[in-house]
């Protein structure tokens, strides 16, 4: 159920971000989708990818410090208060999201979120129970018809 | 495998065991020739000597030395190349320098006898640490006009055992060859095996279960919180080899087993301690300057060499039993230190800081800038996995236990930047910690 993510540290100066995106580019690895946090000095890359192994590998083998977290990704009704609804599960279960971005495709009527929580398996096993459709990485990591 | 053998004794440490009487008196005996050959053989020392009223006569005691002139780097660099060589070209079969970062470099000389007293002092500091014949030495430092590299070279043949001449560098080699060849110690900088250190896991190599179990450290200032770092990560035992290159190259100072700091070889050179104020000895126990005179060397004889290497000297008995008198290990040099609003401070105070927080790597510079007539100093240090996550609070907290152990420690408020792990450059010889850009 839990989506691998990849972290990166990135230093605040021109140039920091395209570098692993360069290298990533000329491995043929593909980007799901992103998220950046800035901090004052620092930067923090978040990245999920179809082929996470090979893009830690690739990226620490160039000096990178990389993580790996697990994520999970749920779907959220495109229409107003889709998200609120999901949070409302997440706040009355004491659920701690330390943060989330969103996926770039939709799913028919649906967008796709994901969650950083401290406690990933609980997560899931909680908005499972409260019947929040939380995808599959198989599902999202498949290639797509060619 | 990987706990150090019991020592047992090798002969060539003997001149370590000597009672004090006979050591002083052998200490004396040298002292007065190798006086009476300067003051024959350089004319820069003769003049001085001449200007203080003085003659080699006025040497009758060991304490008569502290009525002698001291050498200082410039000297060396004033009478570049060959000026105080007391020896001629015939008889002195190596030249090594030093990498002259700044100017000129110096060049240092020894005859046939010297190399054979520098083997000998490095025989017997591979011996304190528990090394002997059978063992196989990866020497790490740079082979080439740094004295680091052929000094423990020549000395580990000496000694018998098995040297690995890989000079500094190319990591990826290092690792390789550490594995296959079994080495069982390897001599390089401390912060170049930290280096090593980082790198072995990616390449695949387990350093806790590789035979190596000792490393002699050296040319570089290190710290106490460095050895224990190294330890943990390495399983060897951490030593602390003490020298310069003016004085002979490596070798003039050898941790024993006990590590508790290196030993003067102190029938080949003879230690002060002076005050950095007064330049006035010192008694052992106080912190000072320390100050070298070689007793035996020919072609370069150094008279009371201002080292400019900051510690103390003990007389305190050893548990090793050696009554060579020890120094405790250099963490500061007079030329490191930075004052930043009126405080001193040592690249090794903010070395020892930033090893107090958890999963940090001592790979750090030290940035001297000057605004507005403020000065501010930022301590860059590079992330490791340890210390990363994905939150950016996990990393900010990191970045202020940096800053508040930096400030407990120096009193100075400074600010601490996370860089990208390999980003600071690595030496193969000594770190340069300090940047200074301030314009005064």
């Amino acid at each position: 159920m839990k989506l691998k993510q990849l972290s990166l540290f990135l230093e605040n100066r021109p140039g920091a971000l395209s570098r692993p995106m360069r290298l990533l580019a000329k491995a043929g690895v593909n980007i799901l989708t992103l998220s950046i946090a800035d901090a004052n000095q620092f930067g923090i890359l978040r990245l999920i990818l179809r082929d996470w192994e090979k893009a830690k590998k690739l990226l620490e083998k160039n000096g990178f410090v990389v993580k790996v977290t697990d994520m999970v990704a749920v779907e959220v009704p495109d229409q107003p208060g889709g998200l609120a609804k999901i949070l409302d599960v997440v706040e009355k279960a004491g659920l701690n999201v330390e943060f989330m971005y969103a996926f770039t495709e939709k799913r028919e009527n649906k967008g796709i979120l994901v969650f950083r929580f401290d406690d990933p398996d609980r997560a899931i096993k909680i908005l499972q129970q409260r019947k929040v459709n939380v995808v599959a990485s198989v599902e999202l990591l498949k290639q797509e018809a060619a | 495998m990987k706990k150090n053998p019991p020592a047992g004794f090798h002969p060539v440490s003997a001149p370590d065991f000597l009672p004090h009487e006979q050591l002083q008196s052998l200490q004396l005996q040298r002292l007065k020739a190798i006086v009476q050959r300067a003051y024959d053989h350089v004319a820069l020392f003769r003049r001085r000597l001449n200007d203080a009223g003085l003659t080699p006569e006025d040497v009758r005691s060991l304490a008569d030395i502290t009525k002698l002139p001291f050498t200082v780097k410039t000297d060396l660099r004033d009478t570049y190349p060959f000026g105080l060589f007391a020896s001629p070209m015939k008889d002195i079969v190596r030249l090594h320098a030093s990498t002259g970062t700044t100017g000129k470099p110096i060049v240092v000389a020894y005859t046939k006898e010297d190399i054979d007293v520098w083997s000998n002092v490095i025989m017997r500091s591979f011996a304190a640490c528990g090394l002997h014949a059978g063992d196989v030495i990866q020497n790490a430092y740079g082979y080439g006009l740094f004295t680091g590299g052929l000094g423990a070279h020549y000395g580990a043949e000496a000694l018998g055992a098995t040297v690995i001449p890989i000079s500094g560098g190319n990591t990826q080699r290092q690792l390789m060859v550490m594995k296959d060849f079994g080495a069982t110690a390897i001599c390089c900088t401390p912060s170049y095996f930290l280096h090593i250190i980082e790198q072995a896991p990616e390449l695949g190599v387990k350093l806790k279960e590789l035979p190596l179990r000792a490393g002699v450290f050296g040319a570089e200032p290190w710290t106490e919180a460095m050895r224990r770092r190294i330890e943990a990560e390495s399983g060897i035992k951490a030593y602390d080899i003490y020298g310069l290159s003016e004085i002979i190259g490596p070798g003039v100072a050898m941790e024993c087993q006990c590590q508790s700091g290196p030993h003067i070889f102190e029938d080949w050179f003879y230690p002060e301690i002076i005050d950095l104020k007064t330049l006035k000895p010192l008694p052992d126990g106080e912190e000072g300057e320390l100050v070298l005179t070689t007793l035996g060397k020919q072609a370069m004889p150094m008279i009371r060499y201002r080292t400019r290497d900051i510690t103390t000297l003990t007389s305190e008995k050893c548990e090793c039993g050696r009554t060579l008198r020890r120094i405790q290990r250099i963490g500061r040099r007079s030329d490191d230190m930075f004052i930043i609003r009126g405080v001193n401070v040592y690249p090794s105070q903010i070395e020892t800081a930033l090893l107090k927080v958890e999963g940090t790597l001592p790979h750090y510079q030290i940035i001297l800038t000057r605004e507005k007539g403020l000065d501010e100093v930022e301590v860059q240090v590079e992330v490791t996995k340890e210390v990363f996550g994905d939150t950016v609070g996990a990393l900010e907290q990191v970045q202020r236990n940096l800053g508040h152990s930096i400030e407990s420690l120096t009193g100075l408020r400074m600010k601490v930047r996370m860089v990208q792990p390999q980003t600071i450059q690595r030496s193969e010889g000594k770190a340069k910690r300090v940047i200074d850009q301030r314009k005064m």
